[in-house]
């Protein structure tokens, strides 16, 4: 089972603390949004991805649970 | 044992006030704080989500204080609270107005707590609105410090609310004008 | 290219658009028959609709039979009539209603009968007057007008969107939103809703009463049936007309009265759609416009005159998508406006456009998918191949020149002053 970040962009509004818990899976563009990859977070980051989700203002990081075919 | 028991009721009686005006003072922080969060501003040169950190931080610090003063209120025998009035506003007969409003911005406070700690159960937009209550727990915690007791015409509770009253008067002017358009996007011409 | 019918080449259809038009009930039951008997046979019909290949013809072009079971699965569904037609280019689903209300209502009412739903809402924008009157008139000969309700909807361009019009229903604004879950999961009151297009549903009693191999009489193998499409730009008849797909474009352009000019480009499939060269011989159907970069999206065909200028008609559509916005996510809220300005720089010839110009791919890379529905997508599509397509006329702008003889705007972009709600 993997997880994936993804952000719902119509409650997110730029605060940004996502990106700065997280610098390693999302960055920002120049408008101050997220920009989460797309690739499944990997097990050593996954309490800071949690911790990240917990953070934000506006509950629009969500962490998916996606089981992948290979 | 008489002794000791008066001895015990003073303690708890100034434990129970010293505890009321450390919430006053918190909850005072937590407002603060919240419009700093809002306003995106740094503590410092911290990250952004440290002050969104130390907001409920000390929201859950203001908890505990307030526990505190609820349970010597309701211990103090010389204070007359009994344990529904400390929930159920305007429940009790002595001093009822005043207790009331305590227990209403309890009320208050205990939904905000609830609400954030299990913020993931609530569908976002119920979450925020419930969280926007938290201008109306405020104003009424305010009032009850000021109604209650005989400290309240001591200079020092005086300065301490005008202190409190002012840091949270200026705080949601800060978030009111915050809330004027971000920036706004290019503005567009249609070429001809 | 699949096999073509003959017959498609001579005659065009009249499935939709009857060429006697029919005038009330009487006549619509004389020509179409009443409804075929579903009840009891509701899986054996969607097997049908299956079998006869209908896509939806809203935009998404998903196979009409799949949505039908999604929802048939669910408790107490409800079905949507999706006629808003945001699009500005776009008028086939206005007209189709306004000259074929019963069809549409027939179309909803067998929808609503095969998903097992009490009610059909046929959702039409307020300002399609002519199709509101229309619908209403239909509505008051039918005897089973009360499982009918028509919901007057903003007129704006994202109106239309699914999850737009179920928020809207709902009591919202007319803005997309976030998905999962999706409106065949919670739409309307949070009920399984089948938000399908009126073309679409238009088919469905035809397919019912007829078969699947008599919808397939017509089309390709891999894109069967008769599709509307918008014709729009340098025609002498502007118009919708009904065509089967896989038509060469030349025979649609002939059906709107020919090109009194010569034409420099095609933008196919509205304002999401994308810009090709002007090749006639192309038949309208997806398998021919892939390969292009293209496909049928909206059903819109614009030709653009050669006296215009691709660069400015471009400009002012980027303008007018950028305004279109729900501005409910960042990157399109703030960037769709920034790649309109830059545009607006070409098209003006100002200083600067070429820098403006060579950060398109920056802004593109950090606006396309960021957003909660396809809007900045689609934006973003028909700005690229308008780079591809023009880009000779850009290296003009560029130089200071611009190429356009009459200043006469082609591609429609209405006021946009409807309201959300």
């Amino acid at each position: 089972m993997n997880e994936h970040l993804r952000v719902n962009p119509v409650l997110c509004d730029a605060y940004g603390h996502c990106a700065e818990l997280l610098p390693e899976l999302i960055d920002r563009d120049e408008w101050g949004y997220p920009i989460v990859t797309s690739a499944p977070v990997p097990e050593h980051l996954r309490r800071d991805a949690r911790r990240a989700v917990s953070a934000c203002p506006r509950l629009a990081l969500l962490l998916e649970r996606r089981t992948e075919s290979r | 044992m008489v002794a000791v028991g008066l001895v015990d009721s003073k303690a708890i009686w100034y434990l129970m006030r010293s505890s009321g005006v450390v919430t006053l003072a918190l909850l005072t922080g937590v407002m603060v704080l919240g419009s700093a969060t809002a306003n995106r501003s740094r503590l410092g040169r911290a990250p952004r989500f440290v002050t969104a950190g130390v907001h409920r931080s000390i929201a859950l610090l203001a908890v505990v204080f307030v526990g505190i003063h609820v349970v010597t209120a309701v211990v103090d025998p010389y204070a007359m609270v009994g344990v529904v009035s400390v929930f159920v506003p305007f429940a009790g007969a002595s001093n009822a107005l005043w207790v009331g409003l305590g227990a209403l911005s309890l009320d208050v406070v205990v939904a905000l707590i609830i609400s954030s700690l299990l913020r993931h159960r609530f569908r976002p937009r119920l979450w925020r609105g419930i969280h926007w209550l938290a201008y109306l727990s405020w104003p009424v915690a305010f009032a009850h410090s000021l109604g209650m007791g005989s400290d309240a015409s001591a200079l020092w509770l005086r300065a301490v609310a005008g202190g409190c009253a002012a840091a949270v008067v200026a705080a949601v002017l800060w978030r009111l004008k915050r809330l004027e358009p971000q920036p706004v996007p290019v503005s567009l011409e249609v070429p001809a | 290219m699949s096999a073509l019918l003959e017959a498609t080449l001579t005659t065009p259809p009249e499935r939709l658009f009857p060429s006697v038009a029919t005038k009330g009930y009487t006549e619509h039951l004389a020509r179409y028959g009443p409804l075929p008997p579903l009840a009891g046979r509701e899986r054996a019909v969607i097997g049908e609709v299956e079998a006869s290949g209908l896509t939806g013809r809203g935009g998404a072009g998903f196979p009409a039979a799949t949505k039908l079971r999604a929802v048939a699965r669910g408790r107490r569904p409800v079905v949507v009539a999706n006629g808003t037609e945001g699009e500005p280019a776009s008028a086939k689903d206005k007209e189709l209603i306004a000259r074929n209300p019963h069809l549409v209502l027939d179309g909803a009412r067998t929808a609503a009968v095969l998903v097992g739903a009490g009610e059909a809402v046929v959702a039409v924008s307020r300002e399609a007057t002519a199709s509101l009157a229309a619908l209403e008139a239909a509505l008051s000969e039918r005897p089973d007008a009360r499982s009918f309700r028509i919901a007057r909807t903003s007129a704006r361009f994202l109106a239309g969107e699914e999850t737009a019009l179920v928020h809207w229903l709902n009591g919202g604004d007319a803005k997309p939103t976030f998905t999962p879950p999706r409106p065949f999961e919670r739409g309307v009151r949070g009920q399984p809703t089948l938000v399908q297009n009126v073309e679409t549903l238009a088919n469905l009693p035809l397919v019912a009463r007829y078969g699947s191999a008599w919808f397939r009489s017509l089309g390709t193998q891999a894109e069967p049936g008769s599709v509307l499409v918008t014709v729009g730009g340098a025609v002498l008849r502007p118009g919708v007309v009904e065509v089967a797909l896989g038509t060469p474009l030349r025979e649609v352009v002939a059906r709107c009265g020919g090109l009194p000019a010569s034409v420099q480009a095609l933008l196919v499939g509205g304002y999401f759609g994308t810009w090709i060269a002007p090749d006639l011989d192309l038949p309208l159907a997806n398998e021919a416009l892939r390969p292009l970069g293209a496909s049928l999206g909206a059903r819109t065909l614009i030709l653009l005159p050669e006296s215009a200028c691709g660069v400015v008609e471009t400009a002012r559509v980027a303008a007018y998508m950028a305004s279109q916005s729900a501005g409910q996510c960042g990157p399109c809220l703030f960037g769709l406006p920034v790649v309109a300005r830059s545009l607006a720089a070409v098209a003006r010839c100002e200083p600067g456009a070429a820098e403006a110009l060579a950060r398109l791919p920056v802004l593109d890379a950090q606006i396309a998918r960021r957003g909660a529905c396809a809007h900045p997508d689609g934006a973003l599509a028909f700005v690229r191949s308008a780079l591809v397509v023009f880009a000779d006329e850009l290296e003009r702008h560029l130089a200071g020149t611009c190429t356009a003889r009459g200043h006469e705007p082609v591609l429609p972009t209405p006021p946009t002053t409807a309201d959300w709600r």
